[in-house]
């Protein structure tokens, strides 16, 4: 069996003393930082980013894996207890997560939450390592028009499947699209939008931008509300453990979670938050048992299974970004940054060329989700210590951080000129209530785009029908326009409104 | 004319005013035909796309009635001028600023600089809890970033170490 070899030469890789460590440290130093009300795990990331810099790239691939799982889990643990989503995928763990911790079983719903990630994140590992292989055959087979196609795909599919304004988010893809335009042009050699200043010529690093919209524009944002507006309310947990009858009730929806996350989250387009709310309505559907607590009032499937389904998503998500090197949403756009810093082209190359690179690094993210159920619920108690950390202290430390990661980039203070620009900018698209998040990705795909959109109409000549008369293509368009033509119906408009309301 | 959503309203301004800013820019490169594009071709077709963008979101924030007229709200000036502030003097003490004759101050010192600005942003500002995280966050960043880490920094003023 293929799969297994290629398992066992990945978990040869990761469980090396030196590649454990690293998980460990980026599971703690993710979970740290995510816990942290008001940063999700992209801030978290983009802070963390630099502390990668200097290891050898299996390694860096494998910290950021881990601090990617333990910002999720972070982020959730936030959302329990302070009833504050870092992210829009834990919105929905809030609704019966907090309920519960209100009801004192915030050690249950901690649990649930933990044990549904890990099991969701299980079986995930297991359908990226199946998967991997069939998609990058199939990668090989792609030319510039199925790429392109395929991006313009994955855009649609991510504002689709994110929350606010179709529209205005699409205006902001193609920002970030243009945002990335800037500096020298491959082709021509013409330094673009540098306005001559020679910092410019290499484009506008995505960590500056990650930063100064995430980081700077939300502190501004945050300090702007009124202080009871980010009150926090510390729950006491008691009692870790889920009673039999948890147990009972959570395993199936656990199972239900997993399956829909899965499915979702291989869709371009980052399935984690639409997964995250499939698993809940499809839970809410479902009859109550005689003595159940309802849906909204603290029932622990309501936390199981969206928190499984936002695992498995997370996790199948990797599938378009290490197969085909197209980043499905803006935390894996990140990623791609990430493995481009280490000289790494995400892309079906990598699992020929670099073998224990990829399978490696698909068996650290197991390990991650183990050591984030083994170290980190009995850990929980520091978690909300962390907490009760009075906002006036963690916002300067959180400038000095991103400051500091952003010079570390480049060792240059234009940088830091930079994310002070983006910073004020991020606070206008906030005010604005524009998302953010596809300007990343956007940014990320700018270039790729443009040199597939290049290459596909150098070799058809201008003729620019090339991209419905090749098959896979055209295949991949129609799943473009199908996707707009059914978020744009009346009934599931007013549906998806609903859905974000609480956003 | 009314604006029924002046977040919209603005935000397609922008949208319109960068949209044309990239078009317009891209127009001064070579644009090419589809089959050899230059430089300027996908900027200025996305810059006219961004435009177009722009120009519906304002058409519907005159049009589409809104609950409450979704009012873009006060600018939260003190954070934003502090925090920005705090970075900006932060990137002055590492790099110096060599057209006013500054020579870089090293990190430790912009990390004093870069929490105490950084505090006045908040609510309440008190010096001495200022002094105490800035020691904090000096002694921890020295260890993570400069031994752990090995970060190339400056981290004392340069008249120190020169």
């Amino acid at each position: 069996m293929d799969l297994f070899n290629n398992l066992a030469l990945g978990f040869g890789v990761a469980f090396t003393l030196q590649n454990l460590m690293y998980a460990f440290i980026g599971c703690l130093l993710g979970t740290v930082i995510g816990v942290l009300p008001g940063i999700g795990p992209l801030a978290t990331i983009a802070m963390l980013l630099p502390a990668t810099y200097a290891l050898p790239p299996v390694a860096a691939l494998i910290m950021l894996a881990g601090i990617y799982y333990g910002a999720q889990y972070g982020g959730s643990t936030t959302a329990i207890l302070v009833n504050l989503p870092g992210e829009s995928s834990s919105v929905v763990t809030v609704i019966d997560g907090y309920q519960m911790a209100r009801n004192g079983r915030a050690g249950p719903a901690l649990a649930a939450a933990g044990m549904g990630s890990f099991f969701a994140g299980c079986v995930g590992t297991l359908i990226l390592a199946a998967f991997a292989a069939p998609l990058t055959e199939l990668a090989f087979k792609f030319g510039p028009a199925e790429y392109f196609s395929l991006m313009i795909l994955g855009l649609i599919g991510a504002v689709v499947l994110a929350s606010g304004s179709l529209i205005k988010a699409i205006a902001m893809i193609v920002l970030g699209l243009l945002l990335g335009m800037a500096g020298t042009d491959v082709n021509s050699g013409v330094a673009r939008y540098s306005f001559d200043i020679p910092e410019l010529t290499d484009g506008i690093g995505f960590i500056v931008i990650a930063m100064g919209v995430f980081g700077y524009g939300e502190i501004i944002s945050n300090l702007g509300k009124h202080e009871s507006e980010r009150q926090v309310f510390t729950a006491n947990v008691t009692g870790l453990m889920p009673t039999k009858e948890d147990f009972r009730r959570m395993v199936p929806a656990v199972l239900r979670g997993t399956a829909l996350g899965s499915l979702l989250g291989i869709l371009p387009g980052g399935g984690a938050v639409m997964a995250a709310f499939a698993a809940y309505t499809l839970e809410k559907k479902t009859r109550l048992e005689p003595g159940e607590v309802p849906f909204g009032k603290g029932n622990i499937r309501g936390v199981a299974a969206p928190e499984a389904a936002n695992n498995a998503g997370a996790q199948t998500s990797f599938i378009p970004l290490l197969t085909l090197g197209i980043p499905p949403n803006a935390v894996m756009a990140l990623m791609v940054g990430a493995m481009t810093i280490h000289n790494i082209q995400p892309g079906p190359q990598v699992m020929t060329s670099n073998p224990e690179l990829f399978w490696g690094l698909i068996a650290s993210m197991w390990l991650g989700n183990l050591m984030l159920i083994i170290l980190n619920l009995p850990l929980i108690g520091i978690w909300i210590k962390l907490l009760s950390v009075p906002y006036r202290w963690l916002f300067p430390s959180i400038v000095l951080f991103c400051a500091i990661g952003v010079y570390s980039t480049n060792n240059s203070t234009f940088d830091i000129w930079m994310v002070a620009i983006f910073g004020v900018i991020g606070y206008l698209f906030i005010k604005l209530g524009t998302e953010p998040a596809p300007l990343l990705l956007g940014f990320i795909l700018g270039p790729m785009m443009e040199e597939y959109l290049r290459r596909a109409l150098l070799l058809s000549r201008g003729d620019w029908s090339v991209f419905v008369t090749r098959p896979i293509s055209a295949g991949l368009l129609a799943g473009a326009v199908l996707l707009l033509v059914i978020v744009l119906m009346p009934s599931v408009k007013s549906k998806r409104e609903e859905a974000f309301v609480d956003d | 004319m009314n604006i029924k959503s002046q977040k919209d309203f603005f935000s397609g301004l922008m949208f319109m005013v960068v949209g044309v800013a990239f078009a317009w820019g891209a127009s001064n490169y070579t644009i090419g035909t589809g089959a050899r594009m230059g430089p300027g071709y996908f900027p200025l077709a996305l810059g006219v796309l961004l435009t177009v963008l722009g120009g519906i979101i304002t058409f519907k924030a005159l049009v589409v009635e809104t609950v409450d007229g979704d009012k873009i709200g006060a600018f939260a000036w003190k954070p934003l001028i502090f925090i920005i502030l705090a970075n900006l003097v932060f990137g002055a003490m590492i790099g110096g600023l060599p057209r006013i004759h500054l020579p870089p101050m090293g990190l430790i010192v912009g990390i004093y600089a870069l929490t105490f600005i950084a505090s006045l942003a908040g609510d309440r500002f008190n010096f001495k809890e200022a002094i105490v995280l800035a020691s904090i966050l000096a002694v921890l960043s020295y260890l993570a970033f400069i031994k752990l880490l090995n970060l190339q920094f400056p981290v004392w003023p340069a008249f120190l170490t020169a």
